[in-house]
C-alpha cells in the first residue's frame, strides 16, 4: 500500500482477564486503501480494530495516529481522524435518522455548542454519500437493518475522518444490502478515504479490499493482497475444508465456494 | 425543515417550558387550605403592619412551591441522566440507594429523641438523611468500580440490594422504637414539602447547584451515550469521565432532594419519558424540559395535596403516584396511536 500511514499499530498485544490473548498485530492503513480483517470466530478480529480505534489500550506495542501516539491524545483528537462503527449498537432513544448522523459533528463541538452552516452542510454530504437522503426525517426505530447501518455510518462519515474502522457492518444484511454498503465505502476510498473493515464475506473481502489480513488464535497469521491469501492452502488451513477457490469471471479475483462435500 | 436543534428551536422550546413555569409558580402559592387575597397580599408587601395573608404567601406558600419546584425538577433531570448512563427506561434516582440511604438517616434521626436539633437552617433529621444518601452513594460507587471504570451492571445491581439492607435496618429499628415515633417515620417516607421560610430552602442549593451543573454540562454527551456506549466512544466521548460526573451530579442533586422532600417517587421516573415523547430526544432539550416539567408536576401535586383534604393535607408522594400514573399511561398510548 502506497503512502504515508494514517494508522500504524506496531506490534501490539492484548490480554483479556479470561487469559486470552492477541499476540504482536502490525499492520498499517494509508489513505484511499480498503483493508479487510478476516478470520474464524474468535480469533482476534474486533479486539485488533478496537486496539486500533483507541478503544482498548495494548498492554505492549502502540498505535499511531498520523505519526502520534493514540494513547497520548483525547477521544475527541482521536474522532477528528478516526471513524470507529462497533459491531454492537444500542438505542435507548428513537432519533430520527439526520439526528443520529449529526451526532458524528460532536468531535468538532465543544460544550453545548449548536450546530452551524457548515455541519448542516457536512450532515447533508454524509446523506447523501450513505444514500439516505430520504430517510432524514424517519425515526430510527422504523427503519431496516441495512437502512440503520447506513445511517450509522452516514454518522461516523459525519465526524470528517480520514479513517473508518467497521466491525462487522453488514452483519445479518441481505446479499442486495451487503453489496450496496461495500459499493459506498469503495467510493469513499476512492475519494481518499483509508477503510478497514471487519468481516466474515470472504467473497465481499476479495472483491472490494486492497490488502487483506487474516486472523487465526490471535494472531496475524498472513497478510496481504486478496490473490495471495486467499488461497485454497491457506484457506484450508484456517477453516478447514469444504472450500473452493476459483476467480471472479470479471475481475479475475479469487471468490470462495462451498464445495460439493460437507465440512469435516 | 429539519429535526435537528438550532438555536432557535431550542430558545422557542425551552422559552415555553419557562413561561408555563413561571405562570404555575406565580398562581401556585395562591391555592391551599387557607384562601388568600391577591389584594392584601400586596398590600401586606408595601404596609408596615403584619397581614395575615401576605404572611402566610410570602413566608409559607412561596417557599414551599419553590421547594416542589426544585424538588421535582431535580428529581426529574436526575431520572433522565440515569436512565441514559445506565441504559435502562426503568432506571430513577432512587435506584442509587438514595431513597434507602435517606429514609435510614432520617429513621434513625427520629429514634433517638435527642437528636432531633436544629443548626441555624438545618435540622439534624435533614442532615442525617443526606448523610444516609451520600453514605449509600458512596459505597454503590466503591462496589461498581474497578480499577476506575464504573460497571452500569453492577451499579444497577449494587443499588437494588443497598437499599433492600436499608429497607431491612429500617424494619429493624421499627420493631425495637416505642410505637408513637412510628407515625413521625411513616410521615416523612410518604414524603413532603412542609416548610417555613426560606432557611431550609437554602440548605437544598450547595449540593442541588452544583449536582445540576455536572449533569446539564454533559447534555450533548448523553446524546451519544443514547447511542452506545462504544458509539459514543467513536464519536469522542470521555465515557468514563462523563459516566463518573453524571452519577456524582445525580447522587448530590437527589440526596439534596430527599433529605428535605422525603423519597417522593414516581417523578424522576415518568417525567423523563413525559419530556422525551413530548420534545424529542435531544438532552439539550430534554434537561431543561425536565427540569421545568419535573417542578411543575410536583407543584401541582403539592397544591392538590394541599386543597384535596383541606384544612389538613395529605402526603405529596400519594399524589405523585395516583396522578403521574395515569398520565404517563395516557401520553404513552396517545404516542402509540399516532405512530
Amino acid at each position: 500500500m502506497a503512502g504515508d500511514p494514517l494508522v500504524l499499530v506496531k506490534e501490539v498485544r492484548y490480554a483479556y482477564p479470561s487469559g486470552w490473548k492477541l499476540s504482536d498485530a502490525s499492520f498499517w492503513v494509508t489513505p484511499g486503501s480498503i483493508v479487510s480483517i478476516i478470520g474464524p470466530n474468535g480469533s482476534g478480529k474486533s479486539t485488533l480494530l478496537k486496539l486500533a480505534a483507541g478503544i482498548y489500550r495494548p498492554v505492549r506495542g502502540k498505535v499511531e495516529l498520523l505519526g502520534r501516539d493514540i494513547t497520548r491524545m483525547n477521544r475527541k483528537e482521536i474522532a477528528r481522524i478516526l471513524g470507529y462503527l462497533p459491531q454492537h449498537t444500542e438505542g435507548h432513544s428513537d432519533y430520527s435518522v439526520e439526528e443520529v448522523v449529526a451526532t458524528g459533528r460532536f468531535p468538532h463541538t465543544s460544550g453545548v455548542r449548536f450546530l452551524n452552516r457548515q455541519d448542516f452542510q457536512i450532515i447533508r454530504e454524509s446523506l447523501k454519500k450513505t444514500q439516505i437522503e430520504k430517510l432524514r426525517y424517519r425515526r430510527i426505530s422504523s427503519l431496516s437493518g441495512g437502512e440503520r447501518q447506513r445511517v450509522l455510518l452516514a454518522s461516523v462519515i459525519a465526524q470528517d475522518p480520514k479513517v473508518l474502522l467497521l466491525d462487522e457492518p453488514t452483519r445479518g444484511l441481505d446479499i442486495h444490502h451487503q453489496l450496496r454498503f461495500f459499493s459506498v465505502l469503495s467510493t469513499l476510498a476512492a475519494k481518499g478515504l483509508a477503510v478497514v473493515v471487519v468481516t466474515h464475506d470472504l467473497n465481499l473481502a476479495s472483491l472490494f479490499s486492497n490488502w487483506i489480513l487474516l486472523l487465526t488464535k490471535g494472531q496475524i497469521a498472513r497478510q496481504g493482497s486478496a490473490e495471495e491469501i486467499l488461497t485454497q492452502k491457506t484457506l484450508e488451513k484456517t477453516y478447514g475444508e469444504g472450500l473452493e477457490v476459483r476467480a471472479h469471471p470479471v475481475t479475475g479475483r479469487p471468490i470462495i465456494l462451498p464445495s460439493a462435500m460437507s465440512p469435516r | 425543515m429539519t429535526t435537528l436543534l438550532t438555536k432557535k428551536r431550542f430558545l422557542l422550546v425551552v422559552g415555553g417550558y419557562l413561561l408555563v413555569s413561571a405562570g404555575l409558580l406565580a398562581i401556585a402559592p395562591f391555592f391551599g387550605s387557607e384562601s388568600i387575597e391577591p389584594a392584601k397580599v400586596l398590600h401586606g408587601l408595601f404596609s408596615p403592619e403584619t397581614i395575615m395573608d401576605s404572611e402566610i404567601f410570602f413566608f409559607h406558600r412561596i417557599p414551599r412551591v419553590l421547594l416542589a419546584f426544585l424538588v421535582g425538577g431535580s428529581l426529574a433531570v436526575a431520572g433522565n441522566a440515569l436512565q441514559v448512563v445506565l441504559k435502562n427506561p426503568l432506571a430513577e434516582p432512587f435506584i442509587l440507594g438514595i431513597a434507602g440511604g435517606g429514609a435510614l438517616g432520617a429513621v434513625v434521626a427520629i429514634s433517638i429523641p435527642g437528636l432531633l436539633i436544629r443548626i441555624g437552617p438545618f435540622s439534624s433529621l435533614q442532615v442525617f438523611s443526606l448523610l444516609g444518601c451520600l453514605l449509600c452513594v458512596w459505597a454503590i460507587y466503591r462496589f461498581s468500580s474497578t480499577r476506575g471504570e464504573i460497571s452500569m451492571t453492577t451499579i444497577l445491581l449494587a443499588g437494588v440490594t443497598v437499599n433492600i439492607l436499608c429497607g431491612a435496618t429500617i424494619l429493624l429499628i421499627r420493631y425495637l422504637v416505642s410505637p408513637h415515633l412510628l407515625v413521625a417515620m411513616d410521615r416523612w417516607m410518604m414524603g413532603g414539602l412542609d416548610v417555613v421560610g426560606y432557611g431550609e430552602l437554602s440548605t437544598l442549593l450547595p449540593l442541588l447547584l452544583p449536582g445540576l451543573f455536572l449533569i446539564f454540562i454533559h447534555g450533548n454527551s448523553l446524546n451519544q451515550l443514547a447511542l452506545g456506549t462504544e458509539m459514543a466512544l467513536g464519536h469522542g466521548v470521555e465515557v468514563g469521565a462523563v459516566h463518573k460526573q453524571v452519577l456524582f451530579g445525580t447522587g448530590l442533586a437527589s440526596a439534596a432532594a430527599v433529605s428535605l422532600a422525603g423519597p417522593i417517587g414516581f417523578v424522576g421516573l415518568i417525567i423523563p419519558h413525559m419530556v422525551r415523547r413530548l420534545s424529542g430526544s435531544d438532552h439539550r432539550i430534554v434537561l431543561p424540559a425536565a427540569f421545568c416539567t419535573g417542578g411543575a408536576f410536583l407543584t401541582l401535586c403539592d397544591v392538590a395535596a394541599r386543597t384535596l383534604v383541606a384544612p389538613t393535607e395529605m402526603p405529596v408522594g400519594i399524589i405523585t403516584a395516583l396522578v403521574g400514573g395515569p398520565v404517563f399511561l395516557k401520553i404513552l398510548f396517545k404516542k402509540e396511536r399516532l405512530t
